[in-house]
């Protein structure tokens, strides 16, 4: 398990509809294991960045490789079961599947990824490693099996960390996964994640539009900056 | 892996349980109409076919043979005429004839038809397979011209008992103010329980029925020695003594110059019957189908409905790695499941229903429904709707396939 990227773009271009280019990336990269805060204000092709880092949507051109696999040699079917064994995604709002427990959110990545469910069983029975993770997130057991719906917005987000994090993908998309919460949740929140990334040797790829953030992580990229679509060019 | 899919189907359906609820109740209701319809259909015709056999011909005045054989048989409707005394002792001393019992109707005791006819019936008629008639109690009327032999389902309404005094009422109907108190009639016998018609008949000697008729008793019929002769019956049950001079005497009777009468064997009447009865049933069946069609395209509205306030929940999914094809299934298995359950308890609904309510039927009507756990319909009925409620899942799960393609991971709520 020792790879040098998380990911690696090159020379990528990439639109939704054809002859469109949303999103122009020469270079970017993340190294296996790395927590890097990327700024990306609205317009900036961030959506369209995050899709095409998680498979959803394939790169118009150029490269780009996650966890050393170039997702471009992947038909969707592939791509879809790579992203299910390898990524974590935790969402700004709307975090959870209602008619299911926080356990069972959790637990979800499990239910498509027989390598994340092998990884998560590794210190013992699922339901273990995922109150372990909510605990290690701030969520103790009354929380857990309580309606998805009853629970508070901060607590939503520890739940979608818990389940970016089970079984260990390695890399982890949190897509401005603070902006509904305060100051103080905040700022625990992102010191949990990244603790817990840490031990579980995820990279993670972590944007938001709040430059304050930008404190807590090591790097810092501004999207804007490495994306040239839509600029003048020369 | 799609075991898992169909799981999280349930705990979706179970989250939305009050519209689930509507649409189960909506496919449970119209699969309950499907198969009353195709139950009573059965149970009418497995009656009617059972109620007569071995009987080869029925003769009565002239009239269409459908008549003629509700009346006579299954005590539907009146005569439409009566045949003389003459025509009958001609008709059953014909060539071929082994028996021929004659009966006279019109009248009714308290609600039940009155049956005048003579001991031979009791050893003639026949139903089902070839059954005969047996008695709980008693016996038939014998040389007693006041017996009455009453059918199992008299006896249990009326409480009547052997010995029993009755008196009879001319005409139908469940009052009468001509009732004959000053002849009472003496219960000599009781039937065993047939599923027919006869349970809900009084039989009767045809004096006692020309006593009705006429006040004047004629004193002298007693002392002759052949056995008393009405001027006048309703029908007569042939049976022959070979199949094949059935049609031979049925034209003969149907040709016969000094009365007008008509002669039908019972099966093929039967068969006219059905081909009239079965536009109906036919237009029945049509009917209650499209109305589980209707049940089912509810299926696919409120799947459809519920889609977009589940965009969010598609992403999700698609976000933890499921792949466009398990939304997809997600649901149809949704689909699946909520036809299953309508399917089921629209099936267990009906059953029970006809448990309930098949004595009362069998005592008013004399329709055995049929009973006794799942038929084939049933199962029949419950795969097919179960996969046509599958198919009706393609439909929403092809937009919310759409949907999920189009929207990635980044829905706009």
């Amino acid at each position: 398990m020792t790879r040098a990227f998380a990911i690696e773009i090159d020379q990528l271009e990439f639109g939704w509809k054809p002859r469109q280019t949303l999103l122009r990336v020469e270079r970017f990269e993340l190294a296996a294991g790395e927590r890097l805060f990327l700024v990306g204000p609205s317009g900036s092709g961030k959506s369209s960045l995050l899709s095409v880092i998680a498979g959803i949507a394939p790169a118009s051109a150029g490269d780009i490789c996650i966890l050393d696999q170039d997702m471009g040699a992947l038909s969707p079917a592939r791509r879809d079961a790579f992203r299910a064994d390898n990524l974590g995604v935790i969402f700004q709002l709307f975090n959870l599947v209602p008619y299911l427990t926080p356990l069972e959110n959790v637990l979800l990545p499990c239910r498509f990824s027989p390598q994340r469910r092998k990884l998560a069983m590794a210190n013992g029975s699922l339901g273990d490693e995922g109150r372990r993770l909510l605990m290690a997130l701030g969520l103790d057991g009354d929380v857990v099996s309580r309606p998805s719906t009853e629970l508070s917005v901060g607590q939503q987000q520890r739940v979608a960390a818990a389940r970016a994090l089970i079984g260990s993908p390695g890399l982890i998309i949190a897509d401005e996964p603070t902006s509904a919460l305060d100051a103080d949740s905040r700022d625990n929140f992102i010191q949990l994640l990244q603790k817990e990334c840490e031990a579980a040797n995820s990279a993670l790829l972590f944007v938001s539009h709040d430059q304050a953030l930008g404190a807590f992580f090591d790097r810092r990229v501004d999207l804007s900056e490495i994306n040239t679509a839509g600029r003048v060019s020369a | 892996m799609n075991g898992a899919i169909f799981n999280l189907a349930l705990k979706s359906l179970g989250n939305r349980l009050f519209t689930v609820g509507l649409t189960v109740l909506a496919i449970a209701m119209s699969v309950t109409l499907f198969l009353a319809v195709d139950k009573i259909r059965t149970g009418a015709r497995t009656s009617f076919s059972t109620t007569i056999s071995g009987t080869d011909l029925i003769v009565g005045a002239r009239s269409g043979s459908i008549n003629l054989l509700l009346y006579s048989v299954f005590r539907i409707g009146d005569p439409t005429g009566a045949m003389s005394w003459e025509s009958y002792e001609r008709i059953a001393g014909a060539p071929g004839v082994e028996w021929a019992v004659p009966i006279s109707l019109g009248d009714s005791h308290r609600g039940y038809r009155v049956v005048g006819t003579n001991n031979d019936y009791f050893e003639r008629y026949r139903y089902g397979r070839d059954l005969p008639l047996a008695f709980r109690a008693g016996e038939a009327f014998g040389a007693n011209e006041e017996g009455v032999v009453i059918g199992a389902q008299v006896a249990s309404d009326l409480g009547y008992e052997i010995g029993t005094e009755i008196s009879l009422s001319h005409g139908i109907g469940e009052v009468s103010f001509a009732d004959h108190d000053e002849h009472p009639m003496l219960v000599t016998g009781i039937l065993r329980p047939t599923g027919t018609p006869v349970d809900r008949s009084v039989h009767v000697t045809l004096e006692a029925i020309e006593r009705i008729h006429d006040d004047v008793v004629e004193e002298d019929g007693h002392d002759e020695e052949h056995a008393y002769e009405p001027e006048q019956i309703t029908a007569v049950f042939i049976g022959m003594e070979q199949p094949t001079l059935v049609l031979r005497l049925q034209r003969q009777v149907n040709t016969y110059p000094d009365e007008a009468l008509s002669a039908i064997i019972p099966g093929v009447a039967l068969m006219q019957l059905w081909e009239v009865v079965g536009a109906g049933e036919a237009a029945f069946g049509a009917i209650s189908a499209f109305v589980i069609l209707v049940g089912l395209i509810s299926i696919a509205t409120s799947l459809s409905a519920s889609l977009n306030e589940r965009r969010r929940e598609m992403a999700i999914l698609r976000a933890v790695g499921a792949r466009p094809g398990h939304v997809f299934v997600l649901l149809v298995s949704e689909a699946t499941a909520i036809a299953a359950a309508g399917a089921i308890a629209g099936i267990v609904l009906i059953n029970l229903l006809f448990v309930l309510i098949a004595g009362g039927v069998q005592s008013r009507y004399g329709l055995t429904l049929a009973s006794g756990g799942l038929s084939l319909t049933d199962m029949l009925t419950g795969v097919v709707v179960i996969t046509s409620g599958a198919m009706m899942g393609i439909l929403p799960a092809r937009r919310a396939l759409k949907n999920a393609l189009a929207d990635g991971l980044t829905v706009k709520l």
